[in-house]
């Protein structure tokens, strides 16, 4: 397939941005947790669960939407977040727990809500898929071409929600398309130990729709299977499910020991880093200049920067402000 | 005197009404659950409505109530405004996710960005031999966790009333009907089943609580069948000279303080009848506001009367034993102001 260099371009600034933006993070998160790691200390306490390394399956789809469209994500949503088009600033400030965040302070980096590019997530697993359901329903309802897209990770499609909520997307034939990210754990549990089945794509078959499986984390392959079944949702020709075989690069959550893993597997799967690759990609197949990507780099850059600049700049909430927000 | 032309509608036809009015004004508000089509809903409260709106506003749902509660929240965020019937509150267990950590928190953890305005209606109550799996009201369950206003109401003109409000509401709405005040043939024939309803739509506001009853001498706080209890009761009470003030508190969330504390002022003596488990719950919660701002209007300790901290039995003697009833508001109420 021919793609227009525009997606591409798109597809690797976004892929650099998402990937410096988690690497900031990282270093962020770990200030003030040394020499003794303690969860809740520094300017960005609680769990963090970063995305590095699973970017294709990001934008490979993402490229694919429009700001109409819905996205629901789970724990690890800053990668998702970002290919959506969600505000950097206040999402970095959502995650600092500032009051210029998307919820004032009040959600984190788990829950993150940004109407106005139709984002959310949430840190139960499985639980977004419903939300997806319900906002492809809406979408057929008022007669549009939208599509609901539920980013989940391989260990959701055991959960009860994930089968509830594909059995009703065919059996109403909504705009629905679950992109599971096989990243091989579900924290320590490897998919050998907890999938009856060697690839979740195949279970579309119980359901009566199109499955697609996207080997070794490759951003070009996605982003053909993606166009494919968003222009079927959008046809009214159903849902879908999309696996992608990516790479969790970091533990689980930051501070994960990762004792269940050889520190030597990282390393290889580093060697065939997606960013590298679609950067070779497209100076050798579409001629793109270096300079240009160099270019794209350091815009991605600033943007990031900016972000954690306007987050630490910001204002805590006043504490008085956790008493409101509970009903509208 | 002039004779009031009374209308009346059992309790499942007052919410259904609430519903077809609501629909026909607002072609946002859709109904989805398991067997509201055709059927009407197992307790009615959708009776007539796949009739007259079809299959694609009155939606039957799979056994699958994680997906289709969470389908009503991605909805409601979209601008919908859903109706979303748990069958029997007591299957709460299969879905709770999605009512409280997601329903409930996402307003809240959006800053307010995002809303929800949609409407989980569900079956309350027991009395009917149904057993533990299918009897219970779990109000407080609801009521706790923050998010949610939590309504029950009574009779058929509030049930009407309060659903209109309910569905106009931005935010979810708990909306709590009793299985048996919804007038079903198959079940017993209770007079405050059916009562007077307007034609046309009216609200009755939510967090409001309603004297049902004027006395000077206790004051009796229930809820649904408690409240019509609490007024059989009361009859019995004011032929040994005793005079009960009978609140009906309609809403859990947001909960109307005042009305209780008001009325404690005039009766010094308060008894709370629930038909939840007692510990933990609305009694106990009622009966802290009279402690932390009505101590001193009482004259007597806060009674209690509530299921007894077991599941709802089976057999009809042990279920008639655990449940509250008129009598046994009778006695508490003698004992408590003859202290």
């Amino acid at each position: 397939m021919v793609i227009s260099v525009d997606h591409l371009t798109w597809m690797y600034e976004t892929m650099y941005k998402i990937r410096y933006y988690e690497d900031k993070m990282a270093e962020a998160y770990a200030e003030g947790k040394n020499p003794v790691f303690n969860i809740g200390a520094g300017p960005v306490p609680g769990e963090m669960h970063l995305a590095t390394g699973q970017e294709p399956a990001a934008v490979g789809i993402c490229v694919h939407l429009k700001k109409e469209d819905t996205v629901t994500s789970p724990h690890r949503p800053h990668h998702h977040a970002i290919a959506k088009g969600v505000d950097l600033n206040r999402m970095t400030a959502e995650i600092f727990g500032k009051v210029t965040g998307l919820g004032k302070g009040k959600g984190g980096h788990m829950h993150l809500f940004d109407p106005d590019v139709k984002f959310s997530c949430g840190g139960i697993v499985g639980a977004g898929i419903p939300h997806a359901l319900g906002a492809a329903l809406a979408a057929k309802k008022k007669g549009t071409d939208w599509v609901a897209v539920a980013f989940i990770g391989e260990g959701a499609a055991n959960q009860g929600a994930f089968h509830e909520s594909l059995n009703m997307a065919a059996l109403w034939n909504l705009p629905l398309i679950v992109v599971i990210e096989n990243n091989q754990y579900g924290i320590s549990v490897p998919k050998s130990a907890s999938t009856s089945v060697p690839s979740n794509d195949i279970r579309a078959v119980a359901y009566g729709m199109k499955g697609y499986y996207v080997k070794d984390n490759d951003p070009i392959e996605m982003y053909d299977v993606s166009k494919e079944a968003v222009e079927r949702a959008r046809k009214g020709e159903g849902p879908s499910i999309i696996e992608i075989e990516t790479y969790r690069y970091l533990g689980h959550f930051q501070g994960d020991p990762e004792l269940y893993r050889d520190k030597n597997e990282v390393t290889l799967l580093r060697e065939k880093d997606p960013i590298i690759r679609m950067r070779q990609f497209l100076i050798t197949e579409y001629g793109i200049e270096e300079q240009r990507l160099i270019e794209l780099e350091n815009k991605a850059k600033q943007e990031v920067e900016s972000a954690y600049q306007f987050a630490r700049e910001s204002d805590d909430p006043n504490p008085e402000d956790a008493l409101n927000d509970l009903f509208v | 005197m002039q004779k009031t032309k009374q209308r009346l509608l059992t309790g499942n036809k007052a919410i259904a009404e609430a519903i077809r009015l609501e629909m026909e004004r607002d072609p946002n508000v859709l109904v989805m659950g398991e067997d509201v089509g055709i059927y009407g809903g197992i307790f009615g409260a959708t009776e007539g409505l796949f009739q007259q709106f079809g299959p694609e506003r009155v939606m039957d749902t799979p056994i699958s109530e994680t997906a289709f509660i969470g389908a009503a929240i991605g909805a409601a965020a979209e601008g919908m405004r859903p109706i979303v019937e748990l069958m029997f509150v007591d299957f709460f267990g299969v879905c709770m996710d999605q009512i409280y950590n997601h329903m409930a928190k996402i307003p809240y953890m959006s800053g307010g960005r995002v809303k929800l305005p949609m409407v989980l209606m569900t079956a309350v109550g027991g009395g009917y031999s149904d057993a533990a799996q299918h009897s219970q009201t779990l109000y407080a369950t609801f009521a706790h966790l923050p998010g949610m206003k939590v309504v029950a109401p009574s009779t058929p003109y509030d049930l009407k009333g309060m659903m209109i409000s309910a569905i106009r509401d931005d935010n979810p709405v708990v909306f709590m009907f009793h299985k048996t005040l919804q007038g079903l043939g198959w079940m017993d024939q209770l007079d405050a089943s059916v009562g007077h309803v307007p034609e046309e739509a009216y609200t009755v506001p939510i967090g409001k609580a309603k004297v049902v009853r004027e006395g000077t001498d206790i004051t009796i706080v229930g809820i649904q069948m408690t409240t019509h209890h609490a007024l059989e009761a009361a009859k019995k009470l004011e032929q040994h000279g005793i005079q009960a003030e009978v609140i009906d508190l309609r809403s859990l969330v947001p909960l109307d303080r005042e009305t209780i504390l008001q009325s404690i002022k005039k009766t010094h003596r308060l008894l709370v009848v629930d038909e939840d488990y007692l510990s933990y719950g609305m009694t106990a919660e009622i009966a802290a506001i009279a402690a932390e701002d009505g101590l001193y209007d009482l004259e007597a300790p806060v009674k209690r009367l509530a299921v007894p901290d077991v599941p709802i039995p089976y057999s009809r003697p042990l279920e008639q034993f655990v449940l509250p009833n008129a009598d046994k508001i009778f006695h508490e109420a003698m004992k408590l102001v003859n202290e």
